[in-house]
């Protein structure tokens, strides 16, 4: 029983509530970091990481945090990650860390990880919010590949840096430019939508 | 409108309903109005023009059917709207654009500008600036290439980058000419007005010939099926904005004619800006909407980073037509 329902937190986050193409939510990073594979990656993982950590000491701490200084509770949890995660990229690749820049700091107010803190963890068991998180945060981490991977291969020509394409290859600069963004984000949408619609019906 | 108001109270007998103007005979006749300016550009840039204009004009109306079909709707590639969209796209392209890019913006203009919003009828935007603007971002080079107008041999011989295959980049056959605009705004140079009205320059394949424009939107204006209004709000507007510029400071100000004739002005304030449905309603929206436009216009283009401005000058307009028609909404007496 509890197995089941916990794969079922699982998949719900991946896909059924997908944080970005279902709930539309944490939409800073989703277009601003998603111009390379790369970056959206790197991202991704750093977003999913504070989310599974803040999501298992919220639930963990659930009983002993005061209804009324809650949200500054989980504030203070999720900074605490995320400066940790500021850190480890700072030493694992200075380069890496340049190009996503302030957006590290900003997984702070990163309002999926809020919500799923406010709405789940402060009311479900450790296991329950621990499956949440990873749902979640693969859902999250799934979207910015999406968007990231598309971004990079029409405006570049390269994916995780690698040439797809022969040397005069002409790159849409205007995807890897914000405008792309969005245009690449409305695309997944549409599909995404349009898969769900589908089965839906049939 | 007095006009209206006397066919209302026109008194005579049966029948008294009058079919009034439908959308394809609207369109058909704008695409009469366009069919001289595509001519001269063909004349002026050769095969090339030809074939760019006849490549988005195709995509549009390829896309336009797809997608109609897609969504179970009948097809309206017979109202001519989408060739309007492909010849205006197709007008303000470069004459010796790559064709796969060409065909990439008539998918983007019908697709993205008009059937993401509902199709015809509901287009925010004008789609064929949509396309435009898309393309200007995505492949700023390819878009600035231009190739001057009257060369050697423009019937005989199609320009390679034409050809390029999808998704490459095109290779320049050496001869290209500066635009008039790019000319003031980069090397100081000023072209004469008679050579910019008769269109004997370099440009986007539509935007050289400014009387002929004018002639096409005369036809449309005389026919009742373009309100005069703005063009002339546009027009005027840039006129005695860049006029009031050019009498302060004459070296560095350009003409008043200059800037009427060059670049898209005359083809985006005749045939881009009076999009019915991108437009405001009333005459004295209309009206609003065209000054807004020209004021955009002369900003952009006298300080703005860009050499040509029309096509944000419009968009802009396009976006604020909605909110013009809000603001001028006369209140019902009686109420607050």
């Amino acid at each position: 029983m509890s197995a089941t329902t916990s794969t079922d937190e699982f998949i719900k986050g991946l896909w059924r509530e997908n944080p970005v193409f279902v709930q539309v939510l944490g939409m800073c990073p989703v277009l601003a970091v998603s111009n390379t594979a790369e970056n959206a990656l790197a991202m991704g993982l750093a977003t999913a990481f504070v989310l599974i950590m803040s999501n298992l000491l919220v639930s963990a701490l659930r009983s002993f945090i005061p209804k009324q200084v809650r949200i500054a509770c989980y504030i203070l949890i999720i900074a605490t990650f995320v400066t940790i995660t500021d850190y480890a990229i700072q030493a694992i690749s200075v380069e890496l860390h340049k190009s996503l820049g302030a957006f590290i700091s900003l997984i702070v107010v990163n309002c999926l990880i809020l919500s799923r803190a406010e709405a789940f963890a402060s009311k479900n068991t450790l296991g329950k919010s621990l499956m949440d998180a990873l749902g979640m945060g693969a859902g999250f981490l799934f979207a910015l590949f999406c968007l990231g991977a598309v971004r990079e291969i029409l405006g570049n020509g390269t994916l995780f840096g690698l040439a797809l394409f022969p040397d005069n290859f002409e790159s849409w600069i205007v995807m890897i430019l914000p405008a792309g963004g969005f245009f690449t984000l409305a695309a997944w949408l549409l599909i995404f939508n349009a898969i769900n619609e589908r089965r839906g019906t049939s | 409108m007095p006009n209206a108001l006397s066919k209302t109270l026109r008194i005579s007998t049966s029948p008294h309903v009058v079919r009034g103007l439908g959308t394809e005979v609207i369109m058909r006749n704008v695409v009469y109005a366009m069919i001289p300016v595509a001519a001269f550009a063909v004349y002026a840039f050769g095969l090339n023009a030809l074939v760019v204009l006849a490549i988005s004009v195709l995509s549009c109306v390829i896309t336009e059917h797809y997608l109609c079909r897609w969504s179970n709707k009948e097809s309206t590639v017979s109202d001519w709207s989408a060739v309007i969209t492909g010849l205006l796209l197709g007008l303000t392209l470069p004459p010796s654009f790559p064709l796969w890019m060409a065909f990439a913006g008539g998918v983007i203009a019908i697709a993205l500008g008009k059937f993401t919003f509902g199709g015809l009828g509901y287009n925010v935007f004008n789609p064929a600036l949509v396309g435009r603007a898309v393309l200007q971002a995505a492949f700023p080079v390819a878009m600035t290439t231009w190739s001057p107008a009257f060369i050697e041999g423009r019937f005989s011989h199609v320009s390679s980058s034409l050809f390029t295959l999808p998704f490459m980049s095109p290779t320049v056959d050496g001869i290209t000419g500066a635009t008039p605009l790019a000319a003031l705004k980069f090397e100081q140079v000023s072209t004469g007005t008679t050579d910019l009205a008769l269109g004997l320059i370099s440009g986007s394949t539509g935007e050289t010939c400014g009387v002929l424009i004018i002639l096409g939107g005369l036809y449309l204006i005389i026919r009742k099926m373009m309100n005069w209004r703005i063009p002339v709000a546009i027009l005027g507007t840039v006129y005695i904005l860049s006029g009031l510029f050019h009498l302060i400071n004459p070296v560095v100000y350009p003409t008043p004619m200059f800037m009427l004739f060059s670049g898209g002005l005359m083809l985006g304030a005749m045939f881009m800006a009076t999009d019915m449905v991108g437009s405001p309603i009333t005459n004295l929206g209309v009206l609003i909407y065209g000054v807004v436009i020209g004021v955009l216009v002369v900003v952009i283009r006298l300080w703005g980073g860009l050499p040509e401005g029309v096509m944000f000058a419009i968009l802009i307009g396009n976006a604020l037509s909605n909110h013009i028609d809000h603001l001028i909404r006369p209140k019902a007496y009686g109420t607050a």
